[in-house]
């Protein structure tokens, strides 16, 4: 136990007694969270901005790459998987995966259908 | 140390061993917050398919919206999601006052998306657009598509709004009782990180119904 204990403290930074599984403390910022605000702000008005002009077919990627840009700011930053344990990261990106993977077969079938 | 102590300590030890396993509860809520891509996912993939299919028609009934609306209220769950990510800091920095302060901005804005939405949903029904509403009868069959698909995500996305925002009422109740601890956050991180999955939502639905020409 005491073994553990002082591995876990290495890894967390944290004096905690448990069982290695206490929370981290990734010393977070107001500052960076704020910026992140920030930036999210201004791709929201780009994006209104951006769907004002006539840009055919390309508006529709155009807006889907910013919303995506944002959640990954959101991702990253608020819900704290750029500081997380590398397990969190595979899991979004499986999770992602099997989304555009299930959206491009459907696409299979209604481009040859219609 | 007296024996009573070193079986206090050891009594310690063995209820956090017992009853708090931050890493395991963020792995639960993650793969809770997966099921919930998996919902909408097919949602959002249903309404991929029909804007396919109907693609002119979806623009006509897009600009039957307010684009300022829902502007303002991605600008609103925006802020509401970096007051939750302020309130962890300001817990972690030990500052319980600050951090429910930031947490009851959150519960304010996520009250006043809800009230755009009742406006927005009510103008609306006011229209007639409503499902088998007079207006929606005149309509094509890619409008009436549109609108189904937009009462029920966002309808579905709104009762998202509510249930987290009860999530961080718990929360903000247990902060007070100082269950919720500088060292023993991870409940308000999750509730945090569920708030932060409605606001993903959102930030593909504003351009998605809102942003068609």
């Amino acid at each position: 136990m005491n073994n553990h204990k002082s591995d876990i403290t290495e890894v967390t930074g944290l004096d905690d007694v448990g069982d290695g599984h206490i929370a981290e403390a990734h010393h977070p910022t107001y500052g960076v969270n704020i910026l992140v605000w920030i930036g999210l702000l201004s791709l929201t008005s780009i994006t209104v901005a951006v769907a004002g002009i006539n840009l055919g077919s390309l508006a529709l990627s155009a807006a889907l790459i910013i919303a995506l840009v944002k959640s990954m700011f959101v991702i990253n930053f608020f819900m704290h998987l750029k500081y997380d344990n590398k397990v969190f990261k595979i899991f979004v990106g499986v999770c992602m995966l099997i989304f555009i993977v299930v959206l491009i077969l459907t696409f299979f079938d209604l481009t040859f259908r219609y | 140390m007296s024996q009573n102590t070193e079986t206090a300590v050891q009594e310690e030890i063995h209820e956090i061993h017992m009853h708090r396993d931050d890493f395991g509860s963020k792995m639960g809520m993650w793969l809770f917050l997966f099921t919930e891509v998996l919902l909408f996912g097919g949602l959002f993939i249903l309404y991929a398919s029909y804007r396919f299919i109907y693609a002119e028609s979806f623009a006509i009934a897009a600009s039957e919206l307010d684009v300022l609306m829902g502007a303002v209220n991605t600008v609103i769950l925006l802020t509401s999601s970096l007051t939750v990510v302020l309130g962890i800091v300001a817990l972690q920095k030990n500052n319980k006052k600050l951090c429910l302060f930031f947490l009851w901005v959150t519960i304010a804005c996520g009250i006043l998306f809800l009230v755009n939405k009742y406006f927005e949903w009510g103008a609306k029904f006011h229209h007639g657009i409503y499902p088998k509403g007079p207006a929606l009868q005149d309509m094509g069959e890619g409008e009436v598509m549109y609108f189904g698909l937009y009462y029920v995500m966002t309808g579905l996305h709104g009762l998202h709004i509510i249930v987290g925002l009860a999530f961080i009422g718990f929360v903000m109740w247990q902060i007070k009782k100082d269950v919720i601890t500088a060292t023993n956050f991870q409940k308000l991180e999750n509730s945090g990180l569920y708030w932060h999955l409605v606001d993903i939502i959102w930030i593909f639905l504003f351009p998605l119904f809102y942003l068609i020409h």
